[in-house]
């Protein structure tokens, strides 16, 4: 079965062609384009502005890719939440035209959830903890009593929306992370910055102001180092925590700040001291991608989930711990 | 020294110390963290647990009793408890000592929080039953405090706990109505408790 799946959550949109042969996820196109502002952080209209001028373009280069005809498509998936509303509304449509067009079935997929799918289909592993990073979310996942369940998240910001405003105060281009990245090898002295870890859950708008209250005395270097040592080592923390309490032993990494060297490095060194598995695909499944909506609406399509066109309305608050698992 | 317990930061050893049968507690080293915040993490985390343990037990709690502090190797040495787990035994318990129980619960968190002590990871499976005295075991998550929400917090981490491990739905409601009856701040908390429990954040079905 070969599925189209949109991803337009956020800051991106994107196309996936995945094909599903038993349990096999064959990739036959992963197309996407990001949208990112002058100035300032993502603003919802402009972006679902930017998913409207894209989408059209990126489909017929997926299309392009893939080697197939449009006819060959059995099944249409959308993200249908969590994210802005704009976005999703526009991502949403694109998918309802696309399903009454072409006469095919439609699902909404949990954007959170397929991130973890992905992962699992194309790193092999079983029954992973996931630690999911990326600008909105936050969140610790694993799999329990026929649920995914969120053990541990952030209180407050996401790590990377945590990332883009340190960038932003200090003149660096949304997205900042991977700037930061840079920054941060050249650092060589940690400066001490709050440590947020409550149980299983952990907060970062405390390490952002003082991170920016440092800026006016220290090394932007020394600061971008501490800033990221602490907030990833808070991150493999709870996932360590989540891994204890769950009793599982494998940890996967999702989102797109998982694509940082050092916080992978960080999370594969903790899952080697305690003898647990690390897994991570590769960045372009990490980001937000139309083909891990694509495989996600396979599963589900085959364990019989299907929507009609009523019940694709958006969710903005759609909670990981709120999906029916049929597939697993 | 014998391991009985290895948890995400720390193990738990019995062994014989000055002709006593002692636990201790070590925080150990996460490779993954640079030196300097694993040094000082694991430093503030042993004395703060140290002296929540300490402020518990000068509430009138019962709680082990700490006999020394190994700062340099991150170590709590404290009293072994030798009874049995809440979690293990309440359930085949008669109602009359489950009731015993219960209220003992409500009662002691009651005095805790009264305290300004947040326990902060109270499971049935961190009580300990011993000569007819509840012990409460693991400060590791706790704090100070005396804020209604960190309380509620606490308080609706136990309802879940209860909900998950334990089967008669009458043990939670006596642990409710101890704590009101023993904590004059107690409705502002119960109605924390509510607030809590229909954010989304904390429908974690497991606790």
């Amino acid at each position: 079965m070969i599925c189209l799946g949109i991803e337009g959550t956020a800051h991106t949109i994107g196309i996936g062609i995945v094909e599903k042969e038993g349990d096999n996820c064959k990739i036959l196109a992963n197309v996407f384009h990001m949208y990112k502002p002058d100035k300032g952080g993502i603003h919802p209209r402009e972006s679902a502005n930017h998913h409207t001028k894209y989408f059209p373009k990126i489909l017929e280069e997926s299309i392009e890719k893939s080697n197939i005809h449009i006819k060959e498509i059995d099944l249409i998936a959308f993200s249908i939440g969590p994210g802005l509303g704009p976005c999703l509304r526009t991502t949403a449509t694109a998918g309802r035209t696309l399903s009454l067009l072409l006469k095919k079935p439609i699902v909404g997929v949990n954007h959170c959830i397929s991130h973890l799918e992905i992962g699992r289909a194309l790193t092999k592993c079983s029954d992973p903890v996931l630690l999911y990073v990326s600008g909105g979310n936050t969140q610790v996942i694993a799999f329990m009593d026929g649920k995914y369940r969120v053990f541990g998240e952030t209180l407050d910001i996401g790590i990377g929306n945590c990332l883009d405003k340190f960038g932003r105060e200090v003149g660096i281009k949304f997205p900042a992370g991977p700037e930061i990245e840079r920054i941060a090898l050249r650092g060589k002295k940690y400066i001490q910055l709050p440590y947020s870890v409550k149980g299983m859950d952990v907060s970062f708008s405390g390490i952002l102001t003082a991170s920016l209250l440092l800026t006016k005395k220290e090394d932007i270097e020394d600061i971008c180092y501490s800033l990221q040592e602490t907030c990833f080592c808070m991150l493999a923390e709870v996932a360590e925590r989540a891994m204890a309490h769950t009793e599982k032993e494998e940890i996967l990494l999702g989102g797109g700040v998982a694509c940082n060297k050092r916080l992978q490095e960080i999370v594969k060194i903790m899952a080697e001291e305690r003898k647990a598995k690390f897994f991570c695909p590769p960045d372009e499944f990490l980001v937000d991608n139309g083909a891990m909506i694509a495989w996600t609406g396979l599963i589900m399509k085959e364990s019989g989930m299907e929507m009609s066109i009523d019940e694709t309305k958006v969710r903005q608050n759609y909670r990981t711990d709120e999906v029916d698992v049929k597939w697993r | 020294m014998e391991m009985i317990k290895k948890g995400a930061e720390a193990e738990i050893y019995i062994t014989e110390w000055k002709g006593r049968k002692i636990v201790i507690k070590r925080r150990i080293k996460k490779g993954y963290r640079i030196k300097e915040l694993d040094e000082k993490i694991r430093e503030q985390r042993t004395k703060k647990e140290a002296l929540l343990m300490m402020s518990a037990r000068k509430a009138g709690m019962s709680v082990p009793i700490i006999y020394d502090l190994h700062i340099n190797n991150k170590e709590i040495f404290m009293q072994y408890i030798d009874g049995e787990r809440i979690k293990d035994v309440i359930d085949g318990m008669e109602e009359e000592m489950q009731r015993k129980i219960c209220e003992e619960i409500g009662k002691s968190i009651a005095s805790l929080h009264k305290n300004g002590i947040i326990h902060g990871d109270i499971t049935t499976s961190n009580m300990i039953w011993m000569n007819d005295r509840l012990y409460f075991i693991d400060f590791g998550l706790g704090m100070k405090s005396r804020e209604n929400e960190d309380r509620g917090v606490d308080l609706h981490l136990l309802m879940e706990a209860f909900k998950a491990a334990h089967k008669n739905k009458n043990l939670f409601k006596w642990v409710f109505e101890a704590y009101k009856k023993n904590f004059e701040e107690s409705k502002e908390v119960i109605k924390k408790v509510d607030e809590i429990a229909r954010r989304g954040r904390y429908m974690r079905g497991v606790a």
